[in-house]
């Protein structure tokens, strides 16, 4: 172990492990270490195994829930937008190949007390009862401006400066009501709370535009959203095995990895009495406490049941948005839900999920709205993690450390992360447009 | 991506476990390409390899380790819907073997349990250098219900055998009820629909 590498990279999240693949494929050589004996570190899927070493220790799965491998549940639940960037690195790294998706099935949201699908085609926004009639026509203009709206092309702008006026303006030039707004801002641009208002227009237009441009990515679904089957632990490891055809090097258990620092740079990972010398290590902030803080918490429960959420159709996928105000809070509580359709739990099992945003000293009574929706629950586990983010950039101390994976729905925040990480590592932006960079070998 | 009927042809992904050196990625390249280096690079770039056996109505997805077997780094994604693996060792090499057996045993672990499985001796031509018997592996796969060939990468012995009587022996599951919530493909461009005017 005593050779050099071009950059060590530290936990195998899906940040960590895009990191290491991209760079591999880059022909750097990269050595990429984990503590843990699976892949995926903070955001991994973990069978009822693993899942009750976690949470219960000394216990094991009662067996009438199934097989314990037969689940894959993941720590952090998401969703992946159709149209989003994660999507394009998978089909521009060639990832796509070692992975199935499905379509999640719909998408909810709750109002005045009721679970209402999502509209999902312009029959569905006619039908919905989640706006009045002429509320439905001012909404459909505004909706028609956001979808033909081009950033290069002035004349489709409507004489409006998107990138100084705010949000809470641009709604009001279409005279739209606080509960058209409510239910844009959380359940279409997928806000987790309400200081988008402020914010320019443009950022949201564009978030609006996403979650149309991924509604209609596939032919026949519902939802904007796609799901992994077994679970988002396999995104990590295909953006490893990615890495490991690329020659990087990748050595799970190892419990004692720990970056080493000299003169406040950082010059080598130290494990088992040695020490592998880099000029960069990337990591997650769990390797590095004294150079992260907390940006926030975030409470999650993950809950197994036997049927579906109750009023979704008979849904095996969804997602559930609580936009903040209709449970008087300051953030959303999301819901998620998959099953064994999506090889996620032994036959006949639902997963549900309920996190958001820590507001108050007690957590777990924060996700009760949440948690009501559910209908019974076999086994529930609750957890509170801190969102770390690094100090600093990674430029000086040669660390570049990723953020926490943070309340949101999906992933798109995250791929920033990504791509700013890469762009701070290399000097070079990545380019998602461009196709696959490898060929696929084979007879045909 | 269990072997399946898509009209004629059956695809099945095959993996290949063994220590390394055993010769795992020479055996797919002379299996694919007809190909044989004596210094076989590591498998930069070349870890997923299609090959069609027509007279068998076979397609086989064959998926290389890349290396991750190194320090026992390979992920459950690798053998996950697995309708074949081959399991290789060196028959000059009898710690090979015993790698050999511990993978066979993760596999009865973590595999699935229609996994068609195939012990391979490689390096056959190496006579001289031979450090285990044909009967002490013949033995350890009647034992684990393995099929055995002594193959060589390098001289082509067998290889074509061993493939075979894989594609020969993979259950034949016709008609399986498909899940009514299909798969999506990634990579297809973005359909082509008149716009609409958005969700709502
Ligand atoms: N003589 C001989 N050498 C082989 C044979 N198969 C592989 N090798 C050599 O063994 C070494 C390791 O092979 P490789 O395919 O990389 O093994 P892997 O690590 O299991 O993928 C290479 O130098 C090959 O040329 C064989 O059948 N006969
Ligand atoms: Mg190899």
């Amino acid at each position: 172990m005593d050779e050099t590498y071009d950059a060590i990279v530290l936990g195998t999240g899906f940040k960590e492990c895009i990191i290491s693949g991209l760079l591999s494929v880059d022909g750097k050589k990269v050595l990429h270490m984990d503590r843990n004996s699976y892949y995926g570190g903070a955001a991994a899927s973990l069978n009822l195994t693993q899942l009750w070493e976690r949470f219960r220790p000394g216990q094991t799965p009662p067996e009438k829930l199934g097989a314990p491998r037969d689940y894959n549940i993941d720590l952090v639940p998401k969703f992946i937008m159709a149209n989003g960037n994660l999507v394009r690195a998978l089909v521009h790294t060639g990832v796509v190949k070692y992975l199935e998706f499905r379509a999640v099935d719909s998408s909810y949201v709750l109002n005045k007390g009721r679970v209402e699908r999502v509209p999902a085609t312009d029959y569905e926004a006619l039908r919905s009862p989640l706006m009045g009639l002429f509320e439905k026509r001012r909404a459909r203009n505004f909706f028609l401006y956001v979808q033909s709206y081009k950033a290069d092309d002035p004349r489709t702008h409507g004489g409006k400066n998107l990138q100084r006026m705010s949000m809470a303006d641009l709604y009001k030039e279409y005279g739209l009501d606080a509960m058209t707004i409510d239910f844009i801002g959380h359940a279409i641009a997928l806000h987790c709370d309400d200081s988008y208002l402020s914010q320019p227009a443009l950022a949201t237009v564009e978030k609006i535009r996403l979650y149309n441009d991924s509604l209609q990515r596939f032919a026949g679904t519902k939802s904007p959203y796609i799901y992994p089957l077994y679970g988002l632990g396999e995104l990590p490891q295909g953006f490893a095995r990615l890495g490991a055809v690329y020659g990087a090097t990748y050595m799970l258990t190892k419990p004692d990895a720990k970056p080493v620092f000299e003169g406040g740079k950082f010059v080598g990972v130290a494990s088992e009495g040695e020490t592998v010398k880099a000029p960069i290590v990337v990591g997650d902030p769990s390797y590095f406490p004294d150079r992260v803080q907390r940006g926030g918490r975030v409470v999650r429960a993950i809950c197994i049941m036997s049927h579906p959420i109750p009023n979704t159709d008979n849904s095996h996928s969804v997602q559930i948005i609580l936009p903040q105000k209709q449970v008087n809070r300051r953030s959303d509580i999301y819901v998620f839900c998959s099953s064994y359709e999506h090889n996620v739990a032994a036959k006949g099992k639902w997963i549900a999920f309920v996190s958001t945003t820590v507001e108050t000293q007690s957590p777990e009574q924060e996700l009760l709205p949440g948690l009501a929706l559910l209908g019974p629950v076999e086994e529930k586990f609750v957890e509170v993690t801190d969102i770390m983010e690094p100090l600093s950039s990674g430029q000086q101390d040669g660390a570049y450390i990723s953020k926490g994976y943070d309340a949101t729905s999906h992933f798109e925040t995250e791929m920033d992360d990504v791509l700013q990480m890469y762009t701070r590592i290399t000097g070079k932006q990545l380019d998602l447009e461009s196709k696959d960079p490898r060929k696929i070998d084979g007879d045909d | 991506m269990l072997a399946s009927d898509t009209g004629a042809l059956q695809q099945a992904k095959l993996v290949l476990l063994g220590d390394m050196g055993a010769g795992k990625s020479s055996l797919v390249l002379r299996f694919v390409k007809g190909q044989f280096f004596d210094y076989q690079e590591s498998t930069i770039g070349a870890a997923f390899l299609t090959k069609t056996m027509p007279e068998q109505n076979v397609k086989f997805e064959i998926w290389d380790t890349a290396g991750q077997e190194r320090y026992h780094s390979l992920a459950p994604m690798y053998y996950r819907g697995a309708a074949a693996a081959v399991i290789v060792f060196d028959i000059t090499n009898t710690e090979s073997l015993g790698k050999a057996k511990n993978w066979v045993k993760e596999l009865q672990r973590q595999g699935n349990p229609n996994m068609v499985m195939a012990l391979a001796g490689n390096k056959a031509d190496l006579a001289d250098a031979r450090a285990v018997t044909t009967e002490e592996a013949q033995t350890f796969a009647d034992d684990n219900n393995l099929f055995f060939w002594e193959t060589s990468a390098k001289t082509n012995q067998n290889v074509l055998e061993l493939f075979t009587d894989i594609a020969q022996k993979l259950p034949r599951t016709s008609a399986q009820p498909q899940p009514s919530n299909a798969g999506i493909t990634l990579s297809e461009p973005p359909q082509q629909r008149p716009q609409k005017s958005g969700c709502c």
